[in-house]
């Protein structure tokens, strides 16, 4: 079994809430050692008692009572230790300034959208479910949500903020090398709560700029006779009405974006793998792979949802 | 001193004779009869003793217990394997609102009451608790609130929205339907029931106590009883706020929670937690009285620091008030407000670990007898130290990013929840069983009990802290095999069997030890409390005579025979007041008979609250048979004036 993610830091943030984790475990472990072992004596020294329960010696008392205070006195100054290292880490994480990449997540029950905001709107990149970070770059995250809360975490790179409707939240990370780290929604947010998976993915510098330019890009035409039918079998069922592929008539803002879903690795918020099966299976059945999920079953027939997959995994 | 009358020659004598040291087994004869509940349904409905109350209240929250711990195995049942399709989404989110809901509403605070409203008349030596007929209908209110969750759960429409109900998911905009109502109703029941409970051991400790017992000869357990009652009444309004805004934007169409329309989704948390984490407390304070009598007890000397204990209550009570925001350092609090409650969540530590020192001194100056009750305490010392120290690492902001809403916090809140409270609640029954029912739970089985408890808990949720760090968060009813969180799982879910193994000895043990345990006759441990100065059970009346209080350790004091005084009535119920700081006798009065009314009116109130989720008039419809209710009530009963 792999090391937990918290304590596995994959960017300086994190890294620092790491060797947090690390010197309060180690020192509450070493009071709760001290602190047992006492007891153990306690329990198992034999000593005189007298037959008189209220025959206790005043002296004695007197210096337990020294001592007692003395550890009353002891533990007051550990926890202002531990506060004031406590704000050491605190400020190290939440004083960051600026950030490199600003990106908005903004919580729906149950799927992240994703913008990376321009100033032309041409060039702002409308994504789901999983985050394409610049390793060594600042990233800043703007985070709410339009419907209840939810709580955004990867553990390997930085701990949680919550998603809150009517707020905005900020979260600041860094990851340090490339990778895919997962996470998901941490706050109860309703029936599918479970399977609101998020993914960053952290690439270097010329792969996030090639993502970026691919996501800016305009959706693919269909390249096949199959994916031209699956367009406008897309575009003649309600799929419009919550989804969206630019360049289409297709608009609806209630679901994810499609526009490049097949550059995605997952669908339904992490529920799968995206693969041509499971894409096919979470059409045809939402609710069984998802149960509760605002996808509603489309009665499409056998060929409508072979040409819709076709197009679909075309949009790359 | 063996006598001293509490009556002149110029008593009123409208209460008819009175004890003026009349062989003792007439007085005895006398009082029980007056002080007896009628019989049948209708002494059932009618009973205003704080024993038959107490028991009842019990029982129930026991019976709850039971069944939050039903749901909490069919949860570790789903989640022993990853991708498990044992139970659905929507029964899986019921599940663990319901046992969040039952465990902390249903049954950790009622019960602590419930040995709040047995124990505290008996352990200030009076005859019975400070307003009666309000016991009776704190009860039945209780109850009707359980019992309405719990049928709306069996009937599918249990709230879905975990125990600490979140807006807006609370909202009338995501969760539609009455599951949520039915939620907030249950909290209103469960407040009243809470509020009128705490009023009366306030006055009851504050005006009842047996002559003599000074503010220094008060039991620790009572006074953890008093310093709960004092956070009830003052957290429990902030939820009842909370609550009764969330039932007015769900019901009546207001906005106090809706963001879109000026109202703050973190009103609620700021509401809610200035309640919650008192209500944490609230749970723990009366199981550390547990724990200093079952340790004075058993260590069989007096223990260590009194003063410093009680200091240290009273200072923890006061700083659970200012501890509530650690419970939203990922909602975007301001960092200055959030490093404030760093600090204050910190400092709580030095109150709580004075208390363990003495708790320790104590054992270390005595020679321990580890009969159950003890080795239960000592589980809770194990235990608790080290939920404690995980609740230290929660008070840093960064840290807490990393393991809020986590299952690192599921096991931090078990081990200060169960090992707090719950282990030293097992101690304390294995402790006042006899006292209960005068037969001895069997020692033999008790062993085991504990054995499997301390066991089957360690397995079950320690390894929940290393799942939260992994990055598993709570309440999620599966997870896929790929992250790795299959096998700790699995061990959480063996180790669950074995706790839930240790309550069905439990369960056996207080069966079986009623109709076969060991008589316990009047004090089998030695204690030096006055509940032990009486039979097991003991009589209606309490105490034949009311005792004098000379010492803080009465039975030790006077091991062969206590001081106690004559002169209250014998065919009428009546009882001593005293001065609330020195405890000197001060005034007669009389104590209500059997009374339909509480009863009643407890029912009009059900209804009316229950009626009010349907329909909204009906709260204010509901207040004509309230005030009937009240005014049967109140109807005076003709009895004399008090006398001094």
């Amino acid at each position: 079994m792999s090391w937990p993610e918290a304590l596995d830091p994959k960017g300086p943030e994190a890294d620092a809430v790491a060797g947090l984790i690390w010197s309060f475990t180690g020192l509450c472990a070493f009071i709760w050692v001290l602190v047992m072992v006492a007891l153990a004596v306690a329990l198992i020294r034999r000593h005189r008692q007298s037959e008189d329960p209220l025959a206790v010696t005043i002296g004695e008392e007197r210096r337990v009572e020294w001592i007692v205070g003395g550890l009353a006195v002891l533990t007051g100054l550990i926890v202002i230790g531990l506060t004031f290292i406590s704000y050491g880490a605190q400020a190290r994480i939440f004083g960051l300034g600026g950030g490199d990449v600003a990106i908005d997540v903004i919580g729906h029950q149950w799927w992240w959208e994703v913008r990376y905001p321009s100033d032309t709107a041409s060039a702002t990149v409308v994504t789901a479910n999983e985050l394409h970070v610049p390793v060594g770059k600042l990233v800043r995250l703007r985070l709410t949500s339009t419907d209840v809360i939810h709580s955004f975490w990867v553990p390997s790179l930085i701990g949680k903020a919550d998603l809150i409707p009517g707020r905005t939240n900020t979260l600041a990370f860094t990851a340090d090398r490339p990778g895919v780290y997962a996470g998901q929604c941490a706050e109860f947010c309703g029936l599918q709560h479970t399977h609101m998976g998020i993914r960053v993915i952290a690439e270097d510098d010329a792969d996030f700029t090639a993502w970026k330019a691919g996501q800016v890009a305009a959706a693919h035409e269909p390249a096949t006779p199959a994916q031209a039918a699956g367009k406008a079998a897309f575009l003649s069922n309600p799929c419009v009405s919550c989804h969206a592929i630019r360049g289409t008539t297709a608009g609806g803002t209630l679901g994810p974006d499609l526009t490049h879903l097949a550059s995605r690795t997952t669908i339904a918020a992490g529920t799968a793998e995206l693969t041509r099966g499971t894409l096919a299976a979470w059409i045809a059945d939402p609710q069984g792979m998802k149960p509760g999920t605002n996808m509603p079953t489309m009665k499409l027939s056998a060929a409508d949802l072979n040409t819709l997959v076709d197009y679909l995994m075309g949009l790359k | 001193m063996t006598l001293q009358g509490f009556t002149s020659a110029q008593a009123n004598t409208d209460r008819g004779p009175r004890d003026i040291g009349q062989p003792i087994e007439e007085v005895r004869a006398r009082l029980s009869q007056t002080w007896a509940s009628q019989g049948g349904l209708w002494g059932w409905l009618t009973t205003v003793d704080h024993k038959i109350i107490g028991r009842r209240y019990i029982i129930t929250a026991f019976v709850f217990l039971l069944l939050g711990g039903v749901l909490a195995a069919v949860m570790r049942a789903q989640l022993a394997r990853p991708e498990s399709g044992l139970i659905s989404p929507d029964l899986y989110n019921q599940l663990f609102t319901m046992h969040g809901t039952t465990m902390m509403f249903l049954f950790a605070v009622p019960v602590m009451e419930a040995f709040a409203v047995y124990l505290v008349p008996l352990m200030v030596g009076t005859r019975n608790i400070a307003f009666p007929r309000l016991n009776a209908f704190s009860f039945y209110v209780y109850l009707f609130g359980g019992l309405m969750i719990w049928i709306a759960f069996a009937l599918n429409i249990g709230p879905d929205i975990g125990w600490f109900a979140y807006v807006p998911l609370a909202g009338p905009e995501f969760s539609p339907g009455k599951r949520a109502d039915i939620w907030a109703q249950m909290i209103t029941f469960t407040e009243v029931a809470a509020l009128a409970t705490s009023v009366e051991i306030v006055v009851t400790v504050f005006k009842q106590r047996a002559p003599g017992m000074t503010l220094d000869r008060i039991p620790l357990f009572v006074w953890t009883q008093v310093v709960t009652a004092f956070m009830v009444i003052f957290a429990m309004p902030a939820v009842m706020t909370s609550s009764t805004l969330l039932i007015l934007d769900r019901l009546v169409g207001t906005h106090f929670y809706n963001p879109a329309e000026g109202g703050d989704a973190l009103l609620w948390q700021h509401l809610f937690w200035f309640f919650g984490h008192p209500e944490v407390y609230i749970i723990f304070i009366p199981a550390t009285g547990m724990v200093s009598e079952i340790i004075t007890t058993f260590t069989r000397r007096p223990v260590f620091g009194y003063l410093f204990l009680v200091l240290a209550l009273i200072a923890v009570g006061f700083l659970s008030f200012g501890l509530w925001v650690h419970h939203m350092f990922v909602t975007g609090i301001a960092e200055l407000g959030a490093s404030y409650f760093t600090a204050s969540s910190m400092l709580i530590a030095v109150p709580n670990g004075i208390q363990i020192f003495c708790w320790i001194a104590t054992l270390w100056g005595g020679r321990p007898k580890f009969k159950t009750p003890l080795l239960f305490v000592i589980g809770f010392l194990i235990i608790f130290v080290l939920g404690g120290l995980t609740g230290v690492m929660l008070a840093s902001v960064p840290l807490d990013t990393q393991v809020h809403d986590s299952y690192f916090v599921v096991a931090h809140f078990h081990y200060v929840l169960i090992g707090g409270a719950v282990f030293p609640l097992l101690g304390g029954v294995y402790y006042w069983f006899p006292k209960l029912t005068g037969r001895m739970l069997s020692e033999r089985l008790g062993q085991w009990n504990f054995a499997l408890a301390f066991v089957g808990f360690n397995v079950a949720f320690f390894p929940m802290h290393i799942l939260g760090l992994a990055g598993m968060p709570r309440r999620i009813y599966t997870y896929p095999e790929a992250s790795g969180w299959g096998t700790l799982n699995m061990i959480a879910s063996i180790g669950a069997v074995v706790f839930a193994l240790s309550f069905v000895l439990f369960l056996w043990n207080v069966m079986a030890s009623l109709k076969r345990g060991a008589v316990a006759g009047d004090n089998p441990w030695d204690a030096p409390t006055l509940e032990w100065a009486t039979t097991s059970p003991p009589p209606p009346q309490n105490f034949d005579r009311v005792p004098i209080v000379t010492s803080r350790y009465p039975l030790w004091r006077h091991p062969d025979t206590l001081p106690v005084g004559t002169g209250l009535a014998l065919d009428t119920r009546e009882i001593v007041l005293t001065t609330v700081v020195e405890g000197r006798a001060d005034v007669r009065v009389t104590s209500p008979n059997p009374d339909i009314w509480p009863f009643i009116t407890a029912v009009v109130v059900g209804v009316t609250f229950i009626g009010s989720i349907f329909n909204g008039w009906v709260a204010l419809v509901g207040l004509v048979p309230i005030g009937i209710g009240l005014i049967g009530w109140g109807w005076p009963s003709g009895s004399v004036e008090d006398e001094s």
